[in-house]
């Protein structure tokens, strides 16, 4: 295992601002008795891009649905430094309500909040704008492909501006150029907008490529077993993948996660 | 059709004047028209043939008029059989509009609690399965025969609606409801940007069976009621044509009852189409 996670993460070249949230000691188990998190310390820190990757039913999902308060935690806490923030969250599904068109869709967050339709508009295209589908904002969900449904997804969460981004294996369904495209567009947003990513996939190579931090999880119970920093500024491109830091970090998060998964077959 | 088949190589223009667009109509047209006219040309025929089988066996019109006839006798008895036709559209516009109201609001209070649903769905369970017509002469004893006729046409289009909406109100796709949470979306507006629109689609299935349902409610509640002597819907022209022997013009009655239904099943159909079309897959045609 690569660096044990401490109850108190020591600063390293990961520490990349102030702490937003802290899950501490953080456990839930479902009614029909699933441990779906046991004891499960995390901080995200601002500015970050923090991947959780680990097999399936280690809880990753559970941790991030808990820091939009989707679930609550059945012990432990979960601190927010400050008040919460607006919180994007976007899941593996594009989930983009069929009837209304890409520019309502994208319009629905800040109509809950109670901004209308003409007020809004500026915000909605800027929104389309980033993720490059200004052209399409009349056209329904069903007329797009797999992609840009996804990136309909990205501006809707983002349209806020908010200072927190969850995102739940939100490519794993497309393929892999598409992927490829948007996992730049993606850290390309990240830090033109500031925004702290926590992103969850089962891909070692997606999430050392975006990540700043990698937090590696185990199941049954789920737990995080391992964490590594990735030692490059987050302006990457393509060349980044040939770098010896991706190929050094992509090995060890492969081992971490291969160790996390070793563990299981053991139980 | 073979000769004017478009896909016949024979016709096929030679390349190089082959332009896109008229191609596409060349391959569109033939196979509208032929969806179109094919049903229409044997329905016409089936009417031809019977038509002719009347005419050559000499069947007299008290036992099987011909098509002929059924058309003179609908335009020569049209000033009474209007009313009636106004009379049974009227009660099943009615109805229906009742039961779509009453089936909206039970559906969106069965949506607020699961407990709710499981105590109430039994009544209406009760008023689906209980045959509508061993109902119609306890509801005449209860109510005077038009109200009866409305409660019948009413109870049998309730359900459907009901059962469909409920379900569609319930199939919201749960990330979306989570995304609402995640906004802290108070629950009438979750209702109202989520649930109702995802549920238009099951709605609108079921007014389709709901409105060919409450037809048939009112035409046999008021053949329950015309026996009575009360009434003047379509029904009560048949079993008052039929105590004459004016089999003809229960010939014309019927034809209006079916061509009633044909009009409320295209009316919805329709509407299904204009609210859908855009966003739900069963309003398009695949690969288009
Ligand atoms: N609502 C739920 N009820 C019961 N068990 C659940 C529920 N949600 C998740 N689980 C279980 O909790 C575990 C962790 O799930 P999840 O967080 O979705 O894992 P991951 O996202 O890492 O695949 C799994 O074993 C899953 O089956
Ligand atoms: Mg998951």
């Amino acid at each position: 295992m690569t660096t044990v996670l401490e109850r108190s993460p020591t600063g390293d070249a990961s520490d990349v601002g102030r702490r937003l949230v802290s899950l501490r000691s953080v456990s839930k188990t479902f009614p029909n008795g699933t441990v779906a998190l046991s004891r499960l310390d995390l901080d995200v820190r601002a500015g970050e891009f923090l991947s959780l990757i680990g097999p399936s039913g280690c809880g990753k999902s559970t941790a991030l649905r808990m820091l939009a308060g989707l679930t609550e935690p059945s012990s432990g806490e979960i601190a927010w430094h400050g008040t919460r923030p607006e919180i994007g969250f976007v899941f593996q599904e594009p989930t983009l309500m069929p009837w209304a068109s890409v520019f309502n869709n994208v319009w629905l967050p800040l109509r809950l909040r109670g901004v209308g339709k003409v007020e809004a508009r500026t915000r909605i295209d800027e929104a389309l704008a980033m993720v490059g589908l200004s052209a399409f904002a009349k056209s329904y969900p069903r007329e797009l492909s797999g992609g840009m449904k996804m990136r309909v997804s990205i501006a809707r969460a983002l349209v806020l501006r908010p200072p927190l981004l969850l995102m739940d294996e939100p490519f794993a369904a497309l393929d892999e150029i598409t992927r490829f495209k948007l996992n730049n567009d993606l850290i390309r947003l990240a830090a033109e907008l500031g925004t702290t990513v926590v992103f969850v996939t089962h891909s070692v190579y997606e999430s050392v490529y975006l990540s700043t931090r990698i937090v590696v999880m185990a199941a049954r119970p789920g737990r995080a077993v391992a964490e590594i920093g990735v030692d490059a500024p987050l302006e990457r491109t393509e060349d980044f993948r040939s770098t010896p830091v991706y190929t050094e970090t992509c090995r060890r998060a492969s081992r971490a996660l291969h160790e996390a998964m070793t563990d299981e077959d053991q139980l | 059709m073979s000769a004017l088949d478009p896909a016949d190589p024979a016709i096929e223009p030679p390349a190089g004047f082959a332009v896109q667009p008229s191609r596409g109509m060349r391959r569109l047209w033939p196979q509208k028209v032929v969806e179109i006219l094919l049903p229409a040309l044997i329905f016409i025929l089936a009417l031809v043939a019977w038509e002719v089988v009347v005419r050559l066996r000499g069947i007299p019109p008290y036992i099987l008029p011909a098509p002929s006839l059924i058309g003179a006798t609908l335009v020569k008895d049209w000033p009474i059989l209007s009313g009636s036709l106004i009379v049974t559209l009227w009660t099943t516009v009615e109805a229906l509009l009742i039961a779509v109201a009453g089936s909206l609001g039970l559906a969106l209070v069965f949506a607020q609690s699961k407990w709710i649903e499981r105590s109430f769905f039994p009544f209406a369970v009760v008023m689906q399965v209980t045959p509508v017509v061993a109902i119609a002469p306890l509801l005449l004893i209860y109510l005077d025969s038009r109200t009866a006729v409305l409660v019948c046409a009413f109870l049998v289009a309730f359900f459907p609606i009901l059962s469909n909406t409920a379900l569609g109100l319930a199939s919201a796709d749960h990330n979306l409801i989570e995304l609402m949470e995640l906004y802290r979306a108070p629950k009438w507006r979750q209702i109202l940007l989520l649930r109702l629109p995802a549920a238009l689609p099951f709605f609108l299935g079921g007014l389709r069976i709901g409105g060919g349902l409450a037809l048939i409610g009112a035409i046999v509640a008021e053949i329950a009621a015309g026996s009575a002597g009360q009434g003047s819907g379509l029904a009560f022209r048949i079993v008052e044509a039929g105590f004459r022997l004016n089999i003809p013009r229960m010939f014309a009655a019927l034809t209006l009852i079916s061509l009633t239904g044909i009009l409320i099943y295209v009316a919805f159909a329709m509407l299904s189409y204009a609210l859908l079309y855009r966003w739900h897959d069963s309003a398009r045609s695949r690969g288009v």
